[in-house]
């Protein structure tokens, strides 16, 4: 069954799943590791994962993919307020629900390849977005956003102000106070949350690890390279770009019934078009195509987001207060334009400067630079022989 | 339909022209006709093509022939007239239908997967060939699809690009990524093999060595129709050759046939040439 990976994949798989979990001591120095930022680490990580099955093996680049993480959110919340506050219905249901709403809007969307294709999926997703916000306030509670609440006393409750939980009245599972996601008793806040995201990220980077080495993968890598010629060679390949999306859909709803388990609300601004935006930058920051890539450019982001947002002048002149008075007044100046609520310009150079320097992401990066020791190697060992080596 | 350009039908023809049960012609272009916003590329086109045999297409530029060929393969779509291969209308069928059925092309610009090694760009026809439809199954190994690797290690052996086996496409050059896509059509056995120019662009050495290569696979007993301009590559390798001037067939015969055809000289060939 698994006769596709080599040992390296599996070496790969081994050291990522070990980075991963030792990951709330191995940030510690950089001030990431704290719950909440490691759970979106992972949680965008295995976003991002989906995102690069579709974009990465395929080069269909889709703006839409937001809308899949709002569903799964969405969808998650009701598990709670309908079935039980465990989360493994929740991200059952989420999963098939987006699976569900990737093949309708992929089924469309598909139709189309290129910018139009990116087009439609942008336009579902606003469309998804905007439903979220007004029309189907029933189910989403609009602006407001849909939240857990506790079990209603009286049927003339609203489900929105009220929940059911029917499995949890069941089963006779007591509720004292804000009820809080669980896995089987073991509360899905903290650390507990972030180590349930990060198995489940695993999974997800094995999933993926498959379908890359596989049959499968190999046509979506052909038709990212040359789809006139798969037509052409007896290959009809639309079954094969709907799969892609569907699966990478179902990565997306995965992560949004994730952050309805880690924080459970689900609000339209998840479906946004810039939420599909970062996804697309996530990707090509860590590296399209790669494996690891796209979930480093997950961390990276999320990583400005919470801690470059946060910065301050205080913090900047600190930081800079070794330098001459006058030099560091300049620089604090110049640097408070990039932190703070400006951390998007930070984001943006960050992003020129990788799509002009390192088209490749991250990845690429650290290619040049095994490829330089590499180099290093053969050139101190007369007569060896440098064997390049796949990405991964 | 244009017979005075056919070979004689003699038996067991059906209603659209196909000699059934007899496996004497793969290929039957039946009364094509094809424009391009009143521009005749294609008018009352009649061809048979028999089985084993190479077929030249000749023609000055712009006599429809690489139409002709689109329309074979389903790229294009006939305006009026069908195409027949092996007792299946290939007209408004898609270009993967039509390849399943043992049709296969290649192009006057290689197409090959350039992000893919050469034995990768092999080994993507043969699973198209062997699946057949879509498969979705990511635990099946690409990489461990022994019998299809080792086939497709031969063909490229046999095409001479053994030494770039593992190289990637898109480093290749020209002649080189002509002869990979020779190979990813012949991993696939077809019963037609479809090829629009194949020397086009390649030195004299590159030339020769692609006809001994398409000589060895007439001796495999595959039917070929070859668009082609360079005549040393035509009367080298054509058991037969159609003439197209102005979307007409003007001529078909013999490649002796051909050269002594004075419509031929005046439209084509000129007479230095011939």
């Amino acid at each position: 069954m698994f006769s596709s990976l080599s040992r390296n994949d599996w070496l790969l798989l081994i050291v990522f799943s070990a980075i991963v979990l030792v990951l709330p001591w191995a940030l510690q120095p950089i001030g990431a590791a704290y719950p909440d930022l490691l759970q979106k680490f992972a949680i965008f990580g295995i976003f991002a994962i989906g995102f690069n099955i579709l974009f990465g093996l395929t080069g269909y680049l889709s703006f839409g993919h937001a809308a899949f993480i709002g569903v799964g959110s969405y969808v998650a919340v009701w598990s709670f307020k309908l079935l039980t506050m465990n989360v493994i219905p929740a991200v059952i249901l989420s999963v098939g629900m987006a699976a569900v709403f990737a093949f309708l809007i992929g089924y469309v969307s598909l139709r189309r390849s290129g910018i139009y294709f990116s087009i439609l999926t942008l336009a579902f997703a606003q469309m998804s977005y905007n439903l979220a916000y007004s029309v189907l306030t029933p189910i989403t509670n609009g602006e407001t956003g849909l939240q857990v609440r506790a079990i209603r006393q009286t049927a003339e409750t609203s489900l929105r102000d009220g929940d059911v939980r029917v499995i949890d009245q069941l089963f006779g599972i007591p509720e004292v106070g804000v009820p809080i996601t669980n896995l089987f008793g073991m509360k899905m806040s903290g650390y507990p949350g972030f180590y349930f995201c990060a198995v489940l990220l695993i999974i997800c980077f094995f999933i993926a690890m498959c379908i890359t080495k596989s049959n499968f993968g190999m046509m979506l890598k052909a038709i990212k390279s040359n789809q006139n010629r798969l037509n052409y060679t007896g290959i009809h390949t639309r079954p094969y770009l709907i799969s892609a999306f569907v699966i990478s859909g179902m990565y997306a709803g995965l992560a949004g019934s994730l952050l309805a388990i880690t924080d459970p609300i689900a609000g339209a601004e998840r479906m946004q078009w810039t939420a599909s935006g970062e996804v697309v930058l996530m990707t090509i920051l860590g590296g399209a195509g790669t494996l690891v890539g796209p979930v480093l450019g997950a961390g990276l982001i999320k990583y400005a987001e919470q801690k470059v947002s946060s910065w301050n002048e205080g913090i900047l002149h600190n930081a800079l207060s070794a330098l001459p008075d006058g030099v560091e007044d300049f620089l604090v100046g110049l640097f408070s334009f990039f932190v703070g609520e400006g951390w998007h310009l930070t984001l943006g150079f960050l992003f020129m400067v990788i799509v002009i320097f390192l088209p490749g992401g991250l990845m690429e990066g650290a290619r040049r630079i095994r490829a330089s020791f590499g180099r290093d190697n053969s050139s101190k060992a007369s007569g060896s022989k440098t064997v390049s080596q796949p990405a991964e | 339909m244009n017979m005075s350009a056919a070979e004689t039908i003699t038996e067991d023809e059906d209603e659209r022209g196909f000699k059934s049960g007899v496996p004497d012609k793969v290929l039957h272009i039946d009364d094509v006709h094809k424009s391009f916003a009143g521009l005749h590329a294609l008018s009352d086109v009649d061809l048979d093509v028999r089985k084993g045999e190479t077929h030249a297409i000749i023609g000055p530029n712009g006599a429809g022939k690489s139409t002709l060929l689109n329309v074979c393969v389903g790229r294009l779509k006939p305006d009026r007239g069908a195409v027949i291969f092996d007792g299946d209308t290939l007209t408004g069928k898609a270009p993967h239908e039509i390849n399943q059925l043992g049709v296969a092309r290649v192009f006057q610009t290689p197409e090959v997967f350039l992000d893919l090694t050469v034995l990768e760009n092999v080994m993507v026809p043969a699973l198209s060939k062997r699946d057949g439809h879509f498969k979705l199954n990511p635990f099946a190994a690409f990489t461990s699809e022994k019998k299809i690797r080792e086939e497709a290690i031969e063909i490229i052996h046999n095409v001479g690009l053994h030494a770039q086996l593992n190289d990637i496409a898109t480093s290749m050059s020209r002649g080189d990524k002509r002869r990979l896509e020779l190979a990813m059509c012949l991993i696939q056995h077809p019963k037609l093999l479809l090829l629009d120019e194949p020397t086009a662009g390649m030195a004299r050495a590159d030339t020769n060595a692609t006809i001994d290569l398409l000589k060895k696979i007439k001796e495999g007993g595959m039917t070929k129709v070859i668009i082609e301009h360079d005549m040393h590559v035509v009367f080298s390798l054509a058991d037969r050759i159609s003439v197209l001037a102005g979307g007409r067939i003007i001529a078909q015969g013999t490649p002796e046939q051909i050269k002594n055809d004075p419509r031929v000289k005046e439209a084509y060939l000129g007479e230095e040439q011939v």
